[in-house]
């Protein structure tokens, strides 16, 4: 039995079909990774996962039991971050932990969200506003918020896709350490096929939308713990990424297909302004009478 | 022009000179003809507009109220700022009212389609009826207060003629609310009250206050009108007694009070309007 299993799901918006007949399962402590282009529906196929979209027909279920709407069984981390600008980090994953586990005494709440703050190393900064942290301490937080609420499934939607380079790998490497530490199950939504190899053991693609639905899975049999730089000399990364690769930009040739357009220029040349200008030199391609072809 | 560093204090004060000299040369002068052995023959008030006082006489006319703000003389013979905290004191009473009203009428508004299909309407339609429409339905309806229904009607129209600005900002900001805050609640399974204290009303504030600010302005312009009407002490009912006694120089006087403290009362809330909306 399936942990998480997505059968026949389809979803449209006004008429639009997004998602058609996608078809998913995850084994409790498996990483999968969805890769796909923007607007592809990636974000409308996790939303239906963590029950704020319902699905048009289909069945979702995690571990056996129907999704019916949001609960903190999914722990979804939010493309944007969506922390409460009004509170302060420790407010806002107290509001989640106060909700989800409303039987604790406040000291043990309070230990609790401690714990979360320093697993994501923002023990310095928990009485601050979000609007005083950085774009990464932000979905630092985010991250600590969800998994304070102890989900079963974490639900990570393009969550480092706003980050510069150096933060996301460094909360790519956070991402692997809490794996490894709390065998948590994933899900992560990417647009990056690199990020999508180095954290997950499964990789599927999503087609382009509209009716997009998921390709044939890559099994990323690469070991653990996986290292950035000695991960770019294995052969087993490069045929996997090239495969990978390949299966998007097939997606895309498709897509192209149906746009034609004839590209016209202005006939104009780049003009030289430091040249003399003993004599008018030619301003149009037009006016080129002959060419020297090196 | 050249602009220089003053002119935030001269090109001001250049204004109020222009339209203070305007007045003063359409402003009337008392012209007293006398005959030969000194005895008044006739007096008579000469300019186009011979009845407004000039400034002269108005600065000697209101000299007293002004240089003893705060006294008692009379019922309806006060120092200005002693009537003018007397109309505060109303406003803030019925302001009050309006923003206790108001504030969950708004937000049922925002967040119910059906109420707000149900009432938008009407309040579209009561929306622009002049306080001195609602004053005396007001008297009507406290009728039985007897002594009290004066100040009674006051509070009410002063309360539904302002409150409309509250209702219609909070409504706005409540359907302004980004989903992404509402789905972190949809997500945490936060309680009703929960949403309501931790995210609703934190994500509306600014738009509440912007509606306060206006919602303010209208209740200070209201309570001139419900004082006439109802003869209560206070810096309206004070000009509108002036006016009955033929002295005119009181009028403008009151008016000057009135804009000043609209003004600042107006510079204030939105003070307290940026600190809210910067606090996001």
């Amino acid at each position: 039995m399936a942990f998480l299993e997505l059968k026949n799901i389809s979803k449209s918006f006004g008429g639009a079909r997004v998602i058609d007949n996608v078809n998913l399962t995850i084994e409790e402590g498996e990483f999968v990774a969805i890769i796909g282009y923007s607007g592809s529906g990636k974000t409308t196929l996790v939303s239906l996962v963590a029950g704020l979209l319902k699905p048009d027909t289909g069945s979702l279920t995690l571990d056996g039991k129907p999704i019916n709407g949001p609960g903190p069984d999914r722990g979804l981390v939010f493309q944007n971050y969506s922390l409460l600008p009004w509170l302060t980090v420790r407010e806002n994953i107290n509001l989640a932990v106060e909700s989800v586990f409303p039987e604790k005494s406040t000291g043990e709440r309070d230990t609790h969200v401690t714990r979360y703050i320093e697993m994501v190393k923002l023990g310095h900064a928990a009485d601050r506003l979000p609007k005083q942290l950085s774009g990464g301490m932000r979905q630092r937080v985010a991250v600590a918020r969800t998994l304070a609420i102890q989900p079963r499934i974490l639900l990570l939607d393009e969550p480092l896709s706003a980050l510069d380079a150096l933060t996301r790998a460094t909360l790519q490497d956070e991402i692997t350490q809490i794996r490894r530490t709390d065998n948590t199950t994933i899900l992560l939504i990417t647009n990056s096929v690199d990020e999508a190899l180095l954290l997950a053991d499964r990789v599927i693609a999503l087609t382009p939308g509209p009716g997009a639905t998921l390709a044939e899975p890559f099994a990323v049999d690469l070991p653990r713990p996986r290292d950035r730089k000695t991960l770019n000399h294995e052969p087993a990364y490069k045929h996997l990424r090239s495969r990978i690769t390949e299966q998007l930009l097939s997606f895309n040739a498709a897509r192209k297909t149906t746009l034609t357009k004839k590209l016209i220029l202005p006939d104009i040349l780049p003009e030289d302004l430091d040249a003399p200008r003993a004599h008018r030199p030619p301003r149009r391609p037009g006016e080129i009478k002959e060419a020297t072809i090196a | 022009m050249k602009s220089t560093k003053l002119d935030w204090l001269i090109l001001p004060i250049l204004g109020i000179l222009i339209v203070l000299g305007t007045w003063h040369a359409l402003a009337g002068k008392k012209v007293v003809t006398k005959d030969a052995q000194g005895e008044i023959v006739s007096e008579m008030r000469q300019g186009a507009i011979p009845a407004l006082p000039n400034i002269i006489e108005t600065w000697d006319s209101c000299k007293l109220y002004i240089m003893e703000p705060f006294a008692k003389r009379g019922e309806m013979d006060q120092g200005i700022l002693r009537f003018t905290f007397y109309s505060l004191g109303l406003v803030a009473v019925g302001y009050t009212i309006a923003l206790i009203v108001g504030v969950p009428i708004g937000f049922c508004l925002g967040l119910s389609p059906t109420f707000a299909k149900m009432f938008d309407p009407l309040i579209q339609i009561l929306r622009p009826v002049s306080p001195l429409a609602w004053l005396p339905l007001g008297l009507v309806v406290f009728l039985e207060a007897g002594k009290e229904a004066g100040t009674l009607a006051a509070l009410f129209t002063i309360a539904i003629c302002s409150m409309w600005p509250t209702v219609l900002n909070t409504a706005v900001g409540v359907r302004a609310v980004p989903q992404d805050y509402l789905n972190v609640g949809r997500v945490l399974k936060l309680s009703r009250t929960k949403t309501l204290f931790k995210i609703l009303i934190p994500a509306t504030l600014p738009y509440m206050f912007t509606g306060f600010r206006l919602s303010l302005g209208i209740a200070w312009l209201v309570i001139v009108a419900a004082e006439m009407l109802t003869g209560r002490p206070g810096v309206g009912g004070f000009l509108w007694q002036e006016y009955n006694s033929l002295i005119y120089e009181h009028i403008i006087l009151s008016i000057i009070i009135i804009g000043l403290v609209g003004f600042v009362l107006d510079r204030l809330m939105s003070v307290v309007e940026k600190k809210f909306k910067s606090a996001l």
